[in-house]
């Protein structure tokens, strides 16, 4: 049995091709049904997202597989096949494993180690397990894929720092203030990346929210937005030492907080630590509030850096991410092999062989005045009988490994048997999560 | 046995210092659990042989400056001990932990004989003093390495270095909260200290104070943490400024610790 991936990204196709062919997850049970009933197709799980649209898949015949999933894809959407094909992707055996372990584990991500790819799977495969589209080896495939996403998380730093200014400037505060629950930010002007600024510092439990800006109305607007206060624009230099956090943005063409207003606002907090992010250009902040004691500023270009720091740092981190991708390969296919049939009929004659063996040799040895030949005749009656009762299970064994779905055959074989303890481990429980 | 347990405290130290050192420059959570379980068998096997030796000699083993230094670092681990486990800082392991090793070796170059305690060193308020004062000195201790840390931390900040440190460092304002913990609770470990070696001094000598030099160097290391304390809860003095403080009173308390003998004791 083959696992084959075909499928589109950001990184052969451009968003206006990407949406030509993305499955909507309400009616996905359709695309679904008409995959599995693809010829040669025995298992799908369809991935859509609005970075990529994968299809996995796992058939007999590789090449005509892949093929007739294509074409599925271009005709689903009712696109020229020639239009679509050159952007179409496909793997096949241990590179289909691998990267489909990459995705999950968001090694091949737009922004490398964002966290939304490994449950946007989680639910495709879901619709698949609902509308049973993924059988034995799919289901086994991507449980494999969550547990080892979560290795890659949990052994890498892959996800652990900032790669947005919004976010950096979280996590900068964070190493100023420490626990950000009782803390208080302030918005000077209202700029849209002074609000996604609060929005991440209120989403990081920052608990109070002032705004102030030129235009009085507009102030109060926001503060309604983020259920915060509101404070005139002439004054907020009063109210900026209950601010713990101050974000400025606005359009005025001169600093509006200087040294010295900030050595007073430092006094007035007792010298508690107070954050200053200047997002806007012309500078909002004089740079010399930096010279202050207990006053920390940062303008949108340290940000920036840290951000490029954190990436750099992620595709270091991408280099382990890979190496456990690697060791989990080898796993993950030592599996899938022992589904193919000649092996298990193998296993299954020498279970019975071994047990017949033994079972013989107890007799014999306890046996006292044993007839010259009856050892010979025990052994061909053993042996007739182990034939007699393999015989029913290894045909059809060998007529199913013709047709569909021998695997599940095979498996369920190997489990009665205990042919192999198949390592049933806590991956099974990785979807209810 | 004593003597054993002794040289595994510090082959053990020696592997926790490694261990924490290395924190700093890699990441791991197995590395951060095995620096703190080798850090507790060690702090375990220096506890035993303290006490061994004190069931021993049948009195607390601070007679001398080898058993003394020593005595210094085990209060040091169980201080930063106690600190770790509330803050979970792992970081201030690798600026603590150095400290208590170095305590320990100096301790072990040292090879004085355990002293037969003239009589006028035997009495509980001795031993009260004595605890009390290495209690208050573990304080300072963490108080100064957390003052480092702080100062490096805040240098990153200013400069705007966001290097692999930078990230390991905890948060100014939980550096902040870890110093003023160990003073409020050093300061008045000291004052106790204090008042009880002074209450001993008039048994032994018949006068509450008689202005020796370490008497005299206590009180200014009691009034450096008292102008401390109070321009803290008072004005606020916090950051740079509390930091500096922090690390000179902590100097000073080497140097009493170090050139200001008793003039009765040793």
């Amino acid at each position: 049995m083959n696992i084959i991936v075909v499928g589109l990204s950001h990184k052969t196709a451009t968003v206006k091709i990407r949406e030509k062919v993305a499955f909507s997850p309400n009616q996905i049970e359709k695309p679904l049904a008409e995959l599995v009933s693809l010829d040669g197709i025995i298992e799908g799980v369809i991935v859509s997202t609005c970075n990529r649209v994968e299809i996995y898949a796992t058939t007999r015949d590789i090449a005509g597989g892949i093929a007739r999933i294509k074409r599925f894809m271009a005709e689903y959407h009712h696109l020229q096949f020639e239009e679509l094909e050159p952007h179409l992707y496909s793997y096949h055996a241990e590179d289909a494993i691998r990267h489909v372990f990459r995705v999950a584990s968001s090694l091949d991500s737009m922004v490398v180690g964002e966290p939304q790819i490994l449950g946007q799977i989680k639910t495709s495969y879901g619709y698949a397990a609902e509308f049973r589209s993924s059988g034995i080896i799919l289901n086994r495939f991507l449980h494999k894929a969550f547990s080892v996403a979560k290795r890659v998380r949990t052994e890498t730093k892959i996800a652990s720092s900032a790669v947005s200014v919004a976010f950096a400037a979280v996590e900068l505060a964070k190493k100023i203030l420490g626990d950000l629950s009782d803390k208080t930010v302030m918005l000077i002007g209202a700029g849209e990346m002074c609000e996604l600024a609060a929005k991440h510092f209120i989403n990081s439990g920052a608990k109070r929210v002032m705004v102030t800006n030129r235009t009085f109305d507009r102030a109060e607007r926001l503060a309604d937005e983020f259920g915060g206060e509101a404070v005139p624009f002439e004054s907020f230099l009063e109210h900026l030492h209950r601010a713990d956090i101050v974000l400025s943005s606005t359009g005025a063409p001169h600093c509006i907080i200087g040294p010295k207003d900030a050595e007073e606002v430092v006094k007035r907090r007792r010298f508690k630590p107070i954050f200053f992010i200047d997002i806007a250009v012309p500078r909002d902040i004089d740079p010399k509030v930096d010279d202050v004691e207990n006053a920390y500023l940062f303008t949108v270009d340290h940000l920036q850096e840290i951000v490029q720091a954190n990436l750099a740092q992620r595709s270091l981190e991408a280099e382990k991410a890979e190496e456990i991708i690697d060791q989990e390969i080898g796993q993950f296919h030592k599996w899938l092999s022992t589904l193919e049939v000649t092996p298990t009929i193998v296993a299954l004659r020498n279970r019975f062989d071994d047990i017949r063996r033994s079972e013989l040799e107890k007799t014999i040895s306890g046996w006292k005045d044993l007839p010259p030949d009856a050892e010979k005749r025990l052994e061909a009656l053993t042996l007739a009988m182990m034939n007699k009762l393999l015989h029913a299970p290894t045909s059809v064994l060998k007529q199913a490994g013709q047709g569909g779905r021998v695997d599940l055959y095979v498996d369920a074989l190997r489990q009665l048997f205990g042919l192999e303890a198949l390592r049933r481990d806590d991956e099974e429980l990785e979807l209810e999560e | 046995m004593t003597h054993m347990f002794f040289i595994l405290t510090v082959a053990l130290y020696c592997c926790a210092t490694a261990a924490y050192l290395a924190c700093l420059v890699r990441t791991s959570p197995a590395l951060t659990r095995w620096a703190g379980r080798i850090l507790a068998v060690g702090f375990t096997a220096h506890l035993l042989s303290t006490i061994h030796l004190a069931v021993n000699m049948k009195y607390l083993p601070l007679t001398n400056m080898q058993e003394s230094l020593s005595f210094f670092s085990l209060a040091v681990v169980g201080g930063f001990i106690f600190f770790e486990r509330r803050y979970k800082v792992t970081t201030l392991g690798s600026f603590i932990i150095p400290v208590a090793l170095l305590l320990l070796t100096a301790s072990s170059t040292l090879h004085e004989q355990s002293r037969q305690l003239p009589p006028i060193l035997q009495s509980n308020w001795f031993w009260l003093h004595a605890l009390l004062a290495f209690a208050s000195y573990a304080c300072f201790t963490i108080a100064a390495g957390v003052a480092v840390m702080y100062l490096i931390q805040r240098y990153f900040l200013k400069t705007k270095h966001f290097g692999a440190l930078f990230q390991k460092l905890p948060s100014l304002e939980t550096m902040d909260d870890i110093s003023y913990r160990c003073l409020t609770v050093g300061w008045p470990l000291l004052t106790v200290a204090i008042i009880s070696g002074s209450i001993w001094s008039d048994q032994a000598l018949g006068s509450y104070w008689i202005w020796d030099r370490k008497q005299t160097w206590s009180l200014i290391i009691w009034i450096i943490y008292a102008a401390l304390l109070h321009g803290r809860i008072t004005i606020g003095w916090r950051g740079k400024r509390a930091a500096i403080l922090a690390i000179i009173g902590f100097i000073v308390v080497l140097f009493t610790f170090f050139g200001m003998k008793h003039s009765i004791t040793w």
